[in-house]
């Protein structure tokens, strides 16, 4: 368990401003956020290789604060690997091992069931030049594990991987979470990795921490227009409310429930809008016509934009609905969405 | 294809400083007869003239190593206000005239300076002597290989010393296990450079330490006092047996490290 109390840490140019945060025992957190917003400094703060200047870190009853990076207990895997160039696999992952006092018969069922579980037997001779991306990695994670620390930071592990075998190593990283007794905690920004390997979350932004939560709660029901906007709830508009219904630019949408009449922002995702060329008979509660301004192919989907009055709303469909609706820009569309997809904040 | 005018002035360029660097050199080489060689070596001064630069010099990048490993160290691995006047002041000796070197370090090793008072209370003598000599030949070696190290240890990630500590290794640990051995062939050059500059030297060491002669030295003795054929077969065996030396020493570091 970690747990970090009003932590402030300063560095030319870059602050992190108290951070409060409590990952529960054996978990698998996730720590997401735009680049430069403090989520590796986070990381090597808690595995004190940055001096911090107040609040506190423990690990589970334990203040480790100021214990050297040594006496932690905290293992770091970064997203270049930094395997030590001028040692083999099998001397890399043992590495650790010098350090501390195992006895042997256990250290070898440690090493034998990393190699197995990640795949690296035949491997242990090579030196890392010689090693493919996903192999580095896998060898840096059973460096990382050897020690059986208490908790294993993961700074992007998967972003210098090729798609394939980013998701062999994904795999290979649940499995051992699985069978460890390791809490791990991890920065990323593929929402994959997110949705498949972590329980809870944290969105980051510029060296403070913006919502913290289940998963799933942090997509469905984001806290601030800034995580709306980083979890892609493209639809984000400021926004007057009254009753149950709110006025964007002099559009009313309705949102079928009374809100906080102190929120400012509302928001839809992309999935959830329906564009149709006949206006749609349904259930939906809210139903605008409008026109095509852009269409843009986003690889498997497309995205289109279709503006209503001076909303502009943003869809995600695919190809196939795209021919079908033989749409185009300039074009007459029917943009639908649901009282309930309408988020509010 | 037809070459370029400029492709020929860069060749013709090249061609003038290898035909000026090496043909005093090897002029210089070949001038004395092999008989002469022969003759000066067996020559008791000579040969202890050219002991006394190599192990001076030697002598000097040991020093260096030893003080200025954990500088270069600090120089490479953390930003503090003030880093580039101190990297400023290491590199003053290379910059200052080497008469004014040996002035400077007389000036606080004489009777009038409380260091030499220091000094010479303890028994230590600067001028004309070994101790002389290696206080010199280390304050002009020592900036290359403080600035040599330097670039050893900037080129290894930082990272690889953090994920090292959060295995389980201490600062001291790491520097051996992870640091040393990443960074050694950078500071075998910063060694090499080190005393082959300080085998060079002469303006400081002539004004400290004109006894015990080292080689430079009773070069130009033998150039003053019986002219130029009697001075080259000294400085082919200078020249010949410092090349070997750094020769021996390139080999070792220029051997393909496996890790690359």
């Amino acid at each position: 368990m970690i747990t970090i109390e009003n932590l402030n840490i300063s560095l030319p140019g870059f602050n992190l401003s108290d951070i409060n945060l409590s990952i529960g025992e054996k978990e698998f957190f996730i720590l997401m956020g735009p680049t430069g917003a403090g989520k590796t400094v986070l990381l090597e703060a808690i595995a004190g290789l940055v001096p911090i200047k107040s609040g506190r870190i423990l690990i589970g009853e334990k203040d480790i604060t100021k214990l050297p990076p040594e006496k932690r207990g905290v293992s770091i895997v970064y997203q270049d690997y930094a395997l030590f160039p001028h040692l083999t696999v099998l001397e890399n992952i043992s590495y650790g091992l010098h350090f501390h006092r195992i006895d042997k018969k256990q250290a070898e069922k440690r090493l034998n069931r990393l190699l197995e579980i990640l795949n690296l037997s035949h491997l242990k001779e090579r030196l890392p030049i010689n090693l493919s991306g996903g192999e580095k990695q896998r060898v840096a994670l059973a460096r990382a594990l050897i020690v059986e620390p208490g908790v294993l930071l993961l700074d992007e592990p998967l972003s210098a991987l090729d798609p394939g075998l980013r998701e062999e190593v994904r795999t290979a990283l649940k499995r051992l979470h699985q069978s460890s007794i390791t809490t791990f905690l991890m920065v990323t920004h593929d929402f994959a990795e997110v949705l498949s390997l972590a329980g809870r979350a944290a969105v980051m932004n510029k060296g403070l921490i913006e919502q913290v939560g289940d998963v799933k709660e942090i997509f469905e029901k984001p806290s601030s227009p800034f995580v709306a906007d980083f979890v892609g709830m493209k639809n984000l508009f400021k926004a007057s409310f009254s009753g149950t219904y709110a006025m964007v630019s002099g559009l009313r949408i309705e949102i079928g429930r009374t809100v906080d009449p102190s929120s400012h922002y509302l928001a839809v995702r992309p999935e959830d809008i329906v564009i149709s060329r006949e206006k749609f008979s349904s259930s939906m509660r809210n139903n605008y016509s409008g026109i095509v301004t852009r269409i843009e192919n986003q690889g498997f989907y497309y995205e289109v934009e279709v503006r209503v009055k001076d909303v502009s709303f943003k869809g995600l469909i695919t190809k196939v609905a795209l021919i079908e609706l033989s749409l185009e820009e300039g074009i007459p569309v029917y943009v639908s969405f649901k009282a309930s997809a309408v988020h509010v904040f | 294809m037809k070459k370029e005018p400029f492709f020929w002035v860069t060749i013709s360029c090249g061609i003038v400083i290898m035909a000026f660097i090496l043909l005093p050199l090897i002029e210089m080489m070949t001038a004395p007869s092999l008989a002469m060689l022969k003759e000066t070596i067996k020559d008791k001064d000579v040969v202890r003239s050219i002991w006394l630069s190599i192990y001076t010099a030697g002598l000097a990048a040991l020093i260096s190593f030893v003080l200025g490993t954990p500088l270069a160290y600090l120089l490479a691995r953390s930003n503090f206000t003030g880093k580039r006047f101190v990297e400023g002041i290491i590199d003053l000796p290379i910059v200052i005239p080497h008469p004014v070197v040996g002035i400077a370090i007389l000036g606080v090793a004489g009777k009038n300076h409380w260091i030499g008072q220091i000094f010479s209370e303890l028994g230590i003598r600067i001028m004309g002597s070994v101790t002389g000599i290696v206080i010199v030949l280390t304050f002009v070696g020592m900036p290359f290989y403080i600035n040599a190290a330097k670039n050893g240890f900037e080129s290894i990630s930082p990272r690889l010393e953090k994920v090292s500590r959060s295995l389980g290794a201490s600062m001291f640990s790491t520097f051996f296990r992870i640091t040393f051995p990443l960074a050694w062939r950078s500071m075998l050059i910063g060694i090499i450079m080190c005393s082959a500059r300080a085998i060079s030297e002469f303006g400081a060491v002539v004004i400290v330490a004109y006894h015990p002669m080292i080689a430079p030295v009773m070069i130009y003795e033998r150039f003053e006092a019986y002219g130029l054929k009697y001075s080259q077969p000294v400085a082919v065996w200078l020249v010949t047996i410092c090349l070997a030396l750094f020769l021996i020493l390139r080999i070792l570091t220029l051997r393909k490290p496996r890790e690359e």
